[in-house]
């Protein structure tokens, strides 16, 4: 039985605010495209209507993180790009949350050398890794079920109140 | 004469004071020469007439580690009039780690040089722009040399605070 329908016979529902609020928070997770190499590919094909992000509310990506809650780190990340990661990080509102998509992202992968961070965990806060090099769309969308879950157990309480972060004037390198 | 006879003769005309070597491999022909000698000789491969190596494909280096003369400095040089391939050398000491640039011969030397500085260290004299390439402004080190860990050295690059 749907909302509408639910409405239509009572004219009314009872819940709680945080229940009301992370139920609408999960079904409209919108991702901040972070695309960075390979895996930021398969990543596109999860928006294509074979595999359709927008089933789960999450076709919405924005290459801005102002209205972004979930931040999909897609490729490997170097350490001079690491500033920049976190820096759009840090520009996304709370409450947020982080897939490390791919080898790469989530230890290094292949990349055992000086350049390549061994994992985003290092500097970001990961909810989420996902496996395979690259992972497959439907993987990431899999990712994304395990992230709407987690937001559905958030409470908004615990967003309230929070210190914005400190955003530092990247150098130019 | 093949063009691998021209370029020689032309080479050893020209310059009757620089050691040649050349040496050929798979029909690829290689000219090391001494490094103080590199512009001159890049201009000229460039302006003949009969050469034209208009383009510079690739500027890079060597580590030969522990030789004496450490370094060789690569560059990959072509000929769309002979549609031929050059390649050219020229030993770098560490002890005295620098080349002449040859960005006034080919414009897109510059980056390729940046690129070589970046990666073994070699200075190129004159240079106008010898900035890093790939490598944060501020890193110390020089990645494609031997002596460097795979690994990188710990701390050396700067990660955001968390
Ligand atoms: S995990 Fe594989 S596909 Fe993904 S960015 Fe790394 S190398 Fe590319």
């Amino acid at each position: 039985m749907g909302l509408e329908a639910k409405l239509n016979q009572d004219g009314f529902i009872t819940t709680t605010v945080d229940a009301i609020v992370a139920w609408s928070m999960k079904n409209s997770v919108w991702p901040m495209p972070m695309g960075i190499s390979c895996c930021a590919i398969e990543m596109m094909a999860s928006g294509d209507p074979k595999y359709d992000i927008a089933r789960f509310g999450s076709e919405v990506m924005r290459f801005t993180p102002r209205q972004c809650d979930l931040m999909i780190v897609a490729g490997t990340v170097t350490y001079k790009m690491s500033h920049v990661v976190r820096k759009i990080y840090d520009q996304m509102p709370d409450p947020k949350w982080v897939i490390a998509m791919g080898a790469c992202t989530s230890s290094g992968g292949m990349y055992r050398s000086y350049n390549v961070v061994q994992g985003i965990d290092q500097f970001l806060p990961v909810d989420i890794y996902l496996a395979g090099c690259p992972p497959r769309p439907d993987n990431l969308l899999n990712a994304l079920i395990q992230i709407q879950e987690k937001v559905g157990r958030t409470k908004v309480r615990e967003f309230t109140n929070k210190p914005m972060p400190e955003l530092t004037v990247l150098q130019n390198n | 004469m093949t063009i691998n006879e021209l370029i020689e003769s032309k080479l050893k005309e020209n310059f009757k004071d620089v050691g040649f070597t050349f040496t050929t491999y798979l029909d690829e022909l290689t000219v090391s020469f001494n490094k103080k000698n590199i512009v001159e000789v890049c201009s000229f491969l460039k302006t003949n007439p009969e050469l034209e190596f208009l383009l510079s494909e690739d500027i890079t280096a060597i580590d030969n580690a522990t030789r004496k003369n450490r370094f060789t400095v690569v560059y990959h040089i072509f000929s769309l009039k002979n549609k031929f391939r050059l390649r050219l050398k020229c030993d770098v000491d560490e002890s005295d780690c620098n080349i002449d640039t040859v960005s006034s011969v080919w414009k897109t030397a510059d980056w390729q040089e940046r690129e070589a500085y970046d990666m073994y260290g070699i200075k190129f004299n004159n240079h106008s722009d010898l900035r890093r390439m790939y490598m944060p402004e501020d890193f110390e080190y020089h990645p494609l040399r031997k002596d460097f860990p795979l690994l990188g050295i710990p701390g050396s690059l700067s990660l955001p605070k968390k």
